[in-house]
């Protein structure tokens, strides 16, 4: 039973940090694309700037919840996929280091290098991402001792480059929708079109990726044995539905609430048909690392528990009012603040 | 195997070092700025307002950098020691995760509340951000300490033989293991001494130069004596630290005194030059009688093991632990009597100018001392992962080792660059100075 739960918090530890970093890591990836001069590149910085350090925290939670509560499976799945993940990490660092250093130098060479740095390594875990969660959902070939039979390229199959597709296209719209929040005048004006252009390249991508997982996954076995669970892809349909509807309505931060639930039920979509697998064996079904052959001790379950269900709620409300903080637009004035990026 | 195992601990001491250049000074600048901003906000005096911010610049330049380096510590567990994480994971895993959930949340957040709210917050609320920040960051030490400390020191856990691993037996055993205060106690406040010294070599270096000299000669007397009090209670806590090493592991005692012979009344030699294979010391001069078994266990007749006593394949590298542990206590030293000179001359016009330089060339050593510190830690520990638990052979992954290869190159160039980047910007603000009022 713990470990149904810790599996059920597991997914949403993820779902939130695809939902937080998520607007983050798109809005940097269209970096070139809509920040046309050097004031709207700066507005495309600071309408992350205090955020993005707070949303990348929920992926070291979501490993850290792993490492505690399923060890087994944090074990096997980051030595599993050695080479992505830590191509990952250095990306989340220069990342970092591009919000960090980009100003700290009077230059437009220095500003225009941080700029490329910025949008490679805000692409690159978009992308990285989806190829990982699209692996993980259609299992890898790991032996039973957990050892990795595969390299890098065998990640990068049709199924995994659609996932890295399919999430980057996801991660864009949410970072246009939060740049339409953020910013005024001609820089939302391009926002706006750029999530109305991505929008129905992400519905379309959704159903490619919906039909190839029922080619190439096992996910939709859970499915008919719970038809109950096809409520999770209905909902990411409808907070899908639901973004254009509210953009039409002049409710922008409605419409990003609603890509905010489109990515959770797409993240649950996944994780429920995976569950109880965690680690998914390729090669030898008695091989695949689960929520209960992978999970700790019944005493750390309970201790972790104890702390994720005071702490998270704690850490929501005191984030929500940071969001509410600084949700006004990024205007020219908090430009010429020193402490702005 | 043996090359992953090599490779898996070279990134491990590369990625932990160059984490561990960053986080001292976030934690004792955290606790700095506290106190700065808080003078700001009792006094109303806009100098204080002019040291946050100043000082505050640097700080966020080097938090970042500490940030981003813990996150990759993190997966290292996972990428490179899968067998350990699998095996202690119930206990260990759990330490990381409350660490994330307790701590690093309430410091990530709130530095970028303290960073651009300065127009959105009363003074109050700004300054209550300051105190999260480092009160969260000392915290999340704290934890990551307790976890290294299970390492150093297994409590609370009992063996599951059916699934082969160890498991929590008692939280609170870990959580109050004695050997992880003890050097929580040690590593925090050389931590903030890193600030303490951080901050007087940097005014040191605009007194030498006349510039800003209100402003530098305030942040020199509010910062020698925090060093003094840090420099001094490090070396009590570094005693205390050493005899929690005596009670729990011996053999890293023994192999941080190059002390190979059992017996009781064991003297403690000023000048010794340790001679690994040939299981004894070149040179051992200067002797003063009794008095490493009273260091080790606070009684001259005391017995302390030598390291003849444990099996080869059981003791640490001697030499390594060895020099380390000298370097370290030699270097404490030094910060003791910088700490004491600048205290002294806190309140004249301008300190003595070859105390300034000295202050200013000594901005590196703390950081040293407290990477050897490290360095006898986790070197001192070794055959050991888990001490007496499970051997670090044991616990590497099962990867290939040219990929771990790839990784180890990468990381150097790439914190390599990171660090030139992060000292060009540092020694850039710093000399630059305070803003005008």
């Amino acid at each position: 039973m713990l470990e149904t739960i810790w599996f059920i918090l597991w997914g949403l530890l993820w779902a939130v940090y695809f939902v937080l970093d998520g607007f983050d890591l798109g809005l940097g990836s269209l970096l070139p694309f809509l920040g046309k001069n050097e004031e709207e590149r700066r507005v495309m910085y600071n309408a992350a700037g205090p955020f993005w350090d707070g949303n990348e925290v929920w992926l070291i939670s979501a490993g850290g919840v792993t490492f505690a509560a399923f060890p087994k499976a944090y074990a096997v799945m980051f030595s599993a996929l050695y080479a992505p993940l830590l191509i990952l990490l250095f990306a989340l660092i220069f990342r970092a280091v591009s919000f960090e250093f980009r100003n700290k130098v009077e230059s437009d060479a220095w500003r225009s290098l941080w700029d490329v740095v910025h949008f490679l390594s805000n692409l690159a875990p978009c992308i990285l991402l989806g190829v990982a969660f699209a692996n993980l959902f259609m299992g890898i070939p790991i032996d039973a001792d957990g050892v990795y039979h595969g390299n890098l390229f065998k990640l990068l199959n049709l199924y995994g480059l659609a996932g890295g597709v399919f999430f980057l296209a996801i991660f864009m719209m949410h970072g246009a929708l939060w740049l339409t929040l953020k910013s005024e005048g001609h820089l939302q004006t391009r926002a706006l079109a750029a999530a109305n252009m991505l929008w129905p390249a992400v519905l379309v991508l959704l159903l490619v990726f919906l039909g190839l997982t029922a080619a190439y996954t096992n996910l939709f076995a859970n499915y008919f044995a719970m038809p109950l669970l096809f409520i999770l892809p209905v909902l990411a349909l409808v907070g899908l539905l639901g973004v254009p509807v509210m953009l039409r309505r002049g409710k922008p931060w409605l419409a990003w609430a609603s890509s905010a639930v489109f990515i959770i039920f797409v993240t649950f979509f996944g994780v429920a048909g995976m569950f109880p697998g965690m680690i998914i064996s390729s090669i030898d079904p008695a091989a695949t690392v689960t929520a209960f052959n992978g999970a700790s001790s019944q005493l750390t379950l309970k201790i972790m528990l104890g702390v994720a269900l005071v702490m998270v709620p704690i850490v929501l409300v005191y984030q929500f009012w940071v969001y509410k903080l600084f949700s006004a637009p990024v205007t020219a004035r908090d430009l010429e603040d020193p402490h702005a990026y | 195997m043996d090359d992953v195992l090599l490779l898996s601990r070279l990134q491990f001491a590369v990625a932990v070092f160059f984490h561990f250049i960053f986080v001292p000074l976030t934690l004792g600048l955290s606790v700095l700025l506290v106190w700065m901003e808080t003078l700001y906000v009792r006094t109303g005096d806009e100098m204080w307002k002019r040291h946050v911010k100043f000082w505050g610049k640097l700080f966020l330049i080097n938090f970042t950098l500490g940030v981003v380096t813990g996150i990759t510590l993190e997966f290292q567990f996972g990428t490179n020691w899968s067998r350990y994480s699998e095996y202690v994971g119930d206990i260990f895993g759990s330490l990381l995760a409350i660490e994330a959930t307790v701590a690093f949340f309430l410091e990530s957040t709130f530095l970028a509340v303290w960073h651009f709210g300065w127009d959105k917050l009363s003074k109050k609320m700004h300054c209550l951000c300051i105190w999260l920040v480092a009160i969260a960051s000392n915290i999340s030490a704290l934890w990551i300490i307790l976890a290294n400390g299970f390492m150093q020191n297994p409590v609370g856990y009992t063996i599951n033989e059916a699934a082969g691993r160890a498991e929590l037996a008692n939280f609170w055993d870990v959580v109050f293991n004695p050997f992880g205060w003890g050097m929580y106690a040690h590593t925090i406040m050389g931590s903030w001494a890193v600030g303490g010294f951080f901050v007087l070599g940097v005014s040191a270096w605009h007194l030498l130069r006349g510039s800003h000299k209100e402003f530098f000669r305030r942040s020199f007397r509010l910062a020698a004596p925090f060093t003094l009090v840090l420099a001094l209670a490090i070396a009590a806590s570094g005693h205390e630290e050493g005899q929690n090493v005596a009670k729990y592991q011996p053999a890293k005692l023994a192999a941080m005194e190059a002390h190979w012979e059992t017996g009781t009344n064991v003297p403690f030699y000023l000048f010794v030059w340790p001679d690994e294979a040939n299981e004894g010391n070149k040179v051992e001069a200067l002797g003063i009688p009794n008095l490493m078994s009273w260091i080790a266990f606070g009684d001259k007749n005391a017995e302390v093991k030598g390291l003849k006593d444990f099996a080869k394949e059981d003791r640490p590298p001697v030499a390594a632990t060895f020099w380390t542990f000298r370097a370290m206590v030699t270097l404490g030293g030094l910060f003791i009597l910088l700490a004491l000179l600048a205290t002294w001359q806190r309140n004249r016009e301008l300190p003595n100018p070859g105390l300034l330089r000295l202050l200013v060339l000594n901005i590196p050593l703390p950081y040293i001392g407290l990477g050897l510190g490290w360095a006898v830690a986790e070197i001192g520990r070794q055959p050991w992962i888990v001490y007496g638990l499970m051997r670090t052979s044991d616990a590497v992954s099962p990867v290939p080792a040219d990929n771990v290869f790839i990784s180890l190159i990468a990381f150097i160039v790439v914190y390599t660059l990171l660090g030139a980047l992060d000292i060009f910007l540092l020694r850039k603000y710093a000399l630059k100075g305070p803003e005008e009022a």
